[in-house]
């Protein structure tokens, strides 16, 4: 790849966005190390404050613009934990709604220009995923002790196909945190990178730089809708496997 | 590590792999992770989402208790229009009861009145009758002295001396009767 770009004279190097960053003395990046995935982590923070909590410090009846933003925010994730998970799931809407709070305010500040997208990264994204697996693992356990394998028999099927239906349900439950994960990283790199791409188009065309620019264009549309997709998507999925974990009886 | 390297050149420190991979970041990117997770749960469990809910329950119950308010109100006016309705009949009936009072009143004393005036015009009548009698009896009388008078001049100048008052009287009376 980066011969080939050399030998075109390009300079395209549309995986450098992603790079962590020591921002404090360089040197190697330690567990602690303040980098631009901590600062941008931390705007996250800054925004979720800015919207939930200083938007809505009036406490209006009629709602000003950031307090309705955050109400509806609210509204949508509330009701989307009590169709998707039943009543039962409203006990964990803090921790959902967390989540989606994180991943969305995540993606949006990654399509500032020159920022850096935590979500990008398949570290973050599949510790987000890890967490609900073995969230919702446990509590299916917990909830519902060895009952909670039902999950895996399909009591629906017939009696020979069962053990087969068994083994197929038990990978794809392990592969939900994999997917879970690669599917937001996936998404948000992958748009990110062709930005960067046809920005490194532009850059070497000149006057016909009015192209790759149209495309970028188009494709930043395109990863505002991604952005808050995948976010609504992350938290849909989480309240599916809640709801498997609350009611695992197929 | 191995991910990494593997599309880089030899002894480049950064990669044209993916950054994705570099797993000597993953213990950085997990730890700040969980770090803001803690930090934003934190923040929205006790001071976003609690108040987000009251206020759309205070917004909910100020609905309802206008929506309460106005069917209230409503009712009020229902009532209001309903003693209005009863004290228009109320004052219909009224009003025609006294008409119909008025009316009897005004037919008594009409009829009071007819009859006094059909007396007092019964009485005229009687006197004039009387009158009338009394004129007719005077014009009786006097047409009898005129034909006695009369009577007497014709027969005096027919035959002089030939009859008396008396019988020329009684001819004439005799005469006027049959």
């Amino acid at each position: 790849m980066a011969t080939e770009e050399a030998g075109n004279g390009f300079n395209i190097h549309p995986m450098d966005q992603f790079e962590i960053k020591s921002l404090f003395g360089g040197g190697p990046i330690e567990w602690y190390s303040f980098t631009n995935a901590t600062l941008w982590m931390g705007f996250a923070i800054l925004a979720v404050v800015l919207l939930l909590v200083v938007g809505t410090r009036k406490r209006a009846i009629v709602p000003s613009r950031s307090q309705s933003v955050a109400e509806m925010m609210y509204g949508f994730i509330h009701k989307m934990i009590e169709d998707v998970a039943g009543k039962e799931g409203l006990k964990f809407f803090p921790y959902i709604f967390t989540l989606f709070i994180f991943i969305l305010v995540s993606n949006f500040l990654g399509l500032l220009p020159t920022s850096f997208t935590t979500t990008s990264h398949i570290a973050v994204t599949a510790m987000l995923a890890m967490a609900v697996f073995v969230a919702v693992t446990v509590l299916g356990f917990y909830k519902n002790g060895m009952k909670f394998l039902g999950l895996f028999w399909v009591s629906s099927a017939p009696l020979a196909l069962r053990p087969i239906l068994a083994v197929i349900e038990l990978i794809s439950y392990f592969v939900r945190p994999v997917s879970h994960s690669i599917r937001l990283a996936g998404n948000v790199m992958a748009g990110h990178a062709v930005i960067k791409v046809f920005a490194g188009f532009a850059g070497a065309l000149g006057v016909w730089a009015a192209l790759p620019i149209l495309s970028i264009t188009a494709v930043y549309g395109l990863e505002v809708l991604v952005a808050g997709i995948q976010a609504y998507v992350f938290t849909i999925l989480t309240c599916v496997y809640l709801n498997d974990a609350l009611h695992p009886s197929h | 590590m191995a991910d990494t390297s593997h599309g880089a050149a030899p002894g480049a420190e950064s990669a044209p792999g993916m950054p994705q991979l570099d797993f000597s970041t993953f213990p950085n990117q997990i730890f700040w992770l969980v770090v803001t997770l803690v930090i934003l749960y934190l923040i929205l469990s006790r001071v976003a989402l609690p108040r987000i809910a009251t206020v759309l329950a205070e917004r909910q119950g100020a609905i309802q208790r206008d929506l309460d308010k106005a069917e209230e109100l409503k009712r009020t006016a229902q009532d209001a229009e309903d003693a209005y309705n009863k004290a228009l009949a109320d004052a219909r009936s009224q009003a025609s009861e006294i008409v119909a009072e008025a009316k009897a009143d005004i037919q008594k004393d009409l009829d009071k009145a007819i009859a006094k005036a059909d007396a007092e015009i019964a009485a005229k009548a009687a006197e004039s009758e009387k009158a009338i009698q009394a004129i007719r009896d005077s014009a009786a009388k006097s047409v009898a002295e005129v034909a006695q008078t009369a009577t007497a001049d014709i027969v005096n100048a027919v035959m002089p001396n030939a009859a008396d008052a008396k019988s020329i009287k009684a001819a004439v009376t005799a005469r006027l009767k049959g």
